[in-house]
């Protein structure tokens, strides 16, 4: 019953999972979703870039989401708009600009569709590996970095006072986040990858009362998510981004439920 | 530059400018190993400012700051736990250094906390709070010390407690430690130096130096100048006594 192109979705999907689960914690913690909003958005630009150029899709996301992280990080320092409002300027004018861009591109054949909410059709053997090697070095950098962002997380001036450095580590840890958005494009979807990272974070807190709990929780939230996700989807013919998302919802409405025993039983 | 080597931070005529206007304007301030420097002063004075200023977290400062060491500790005086962030007394304890269990039950005991390592720090009192900050602070044996009101919310009975164990710390450590207060009959027993700030430094000196200061008087009023007089008799008394300033006081 699994055919080929299931398997090979199967397995980006782990790889995935094992990604987003650290990372959305972080994002949680930092109160920075719509931050994971604004670089998925800037994704379409790469998407659209690579195709007109005929570049490799996941280093052109990379590349232009990484760009646009650092630009915030540069306007943050030198206006002083409010970072949702940075956000909300950066994330729809690379939208904007994005979808102007596809304007021009008419001749060429492009699934919008597909980069929006994700095919798993279309993963091959080279997304695999970008998807393995990557997320392998995203976590092994987030590894590295594990005490000084987490540090800087729970009190930004304590850390730097102890000599952590919070700057380097939060642009190091945007990075990883634009990383791992040119990942899990073509897998997820730029609409639907913010909900990757924090649906199974937020299960994942409501059932946990440390970090390392919590990490490794949303971990499993995610895994979950992609089997019972990806299976439903090929059964019952539905796109897998968002068949995926859903499942992490129904996750999340379960944990409800723990907390609740936990609080008043 | 200074050859001493009981100097860990120097700052000189330091001082901050945000949009125009002085925070605070030309400090001059030495910590030393084993001495404890207290800043008070009003609200607004700049205290906070200061002790940001001597741990290098303002950037565009006037003046000099020179620090010469990297064993540095700090209690702000203000840290929120966002609700989505799940962290145990444990886990806080290891935020910036990691440390053997001992050394972490070791630091928790000593502020009275011990028996709350394993709770979430969203669940502990605003007291408790503080408790497990300074015991997170002292733990990593520092070499300097910066407490920005390091008791704020606990009892009286446990302020004064906290405040001598500042004291055995500065000994046992021989650390340097830069506090911040606002009670300055509280902290007199465990202070060497005091610095009475308002914008600039009005006056500093010995803590019965500055209780007799006029500057003092005018900031705080009389009433608190005649809190020296209760302290002095404290201070005897106790001596007297067994020496621990910490029990005859309450």
């Amino acid at each position: 019953m699994f055919d080929d192109f299931l398997f090979r979705a199967l397995i980006a999907g782990i790889g995935i999972a094992l990604v987003t689960g650290p990372l959305g914690c972080f994002v949680v913690w930092r109160r920075l979703s719509f931050f994971g909003d604004t670089l998925a958005h800037s994704a379409l630009l790469g998407v659209l870039l690579s195709v007109a150029f005929d570049l490799n899709i996941s280093l052109t996301i990379f590349t232009v989401s990484s760009l646009i992280a650092l630009l915030l990080l540069r306007l943050q320092k030198t206006t002083n708009l409010p970072s949702d409002a940075l956000l909300g300027l950066l994330s729809h004018s690379s939208l904007a600009v994005g979808l102007v861009v596809l304007g021009f591109l008419s001749f060429i054949r492009f699934d919008i569709m597909g980069v929006l909410f994700g095919d798993i059709l279309s993963v091959n053997v080279n997304d695999l590996l970008s998807i393995w090697i990557g997320g392998a070095i995203i976590l092994l950098v987030l590894w590295f970095i594990w005490k000084p962002l987490f540090a800087s997380t729970v009190n930004y001036e304590l850390a730097e006072a102890e000599g952590m450095n919070p700057e380097r580590v939060n642009a190091i840890f945007t990075i990883l986040l634009a990383a791992l958005i040119a990942i899990s494009i073509k897998m997820v979807g730029l609409l639907l990858i913010t909900g990757m990272l924090i649906i199974p974070t937020t299960m994942a807190r409501n059932l946990s009362n440390n970090p390392k709990q919590m990490v490794i929780l949303s971990i499993i939230g995610g895994l979950l998510s992609v089997f019972i996700g990806l299976y439903t989807s090929f059964e019952i013919n539905t796109s897998s981004g968002p068949t995926i998302v859903v499942v992490a919802l129904i996750l999340f409405i379960l944990s409800l439920i723990g907390i609740k025993k936990r609080n008043y039983g | 530059m200074t050859n001493n080597p009981n100097v860990l931070v120097k700052i000189s005529n330091a001082g901050i400018q945000k949009s125009g206007k002085w925070l605070v304007k030309d400090v001059n301030l030495e910590i030393h190993r084993g001495k404890i420097v207290t800043i008070i002063g009003p609200n607004g004075s700049g205290k906070s400012t200061t002790a940001k200023i001597v741990l290098g977290l303002h950037k565009k400062i006037e003046g000099n700051v020179q620090t010469f060491t990297k064993k540095i500790s700090y209690v702000p005086q203000k840290v929120s736990i966002d609700w989505t962030l799940p962290i145990r007394v444990l886990d806080f304890m290891v935020l910036t250094e990691d440390l053997k269990p001992q050394e972490i039950n070791d630091a928790l005991n000593l502020t009275g906390v011990d028996h709350l390592i394993s709770r979430n720090l969203r669940d502990l009192s605003g007291g408790e709070f503080q408790r497990v900050l300074l015991a997170r602070a002292i733990a990593k044996k520092p070499e300097l010390l910066v407490l920005d009101e390091p008791v704020q919310g606990v009892d009286f009975a446990g302020e004064v407690a906290l405040y001598g164990l500042i004291k055995k710390i500065s000994e046992k450590l021989n650390c340097g430690i830069l506090l911040i207060s606002h009670d300055l009959h509280v902290v007199m027993s465990a202070t060497d130096y005091v610095v009475c700030l308002n914008g600039h430094v009005c006056c500093s000196g010995t803590p019965v130096d500055v209780a007799r200061d006029k500057h003092y008087k005018e900031l705080f009023g009389e009433k608190s100048s005649q809190l020296l007089s209760i302290y002095e008799h404290d201070h005897d008394h106790v001596h007297t006594a067994d020496g621990d300033i910490v029990k005859d006081n309450v």
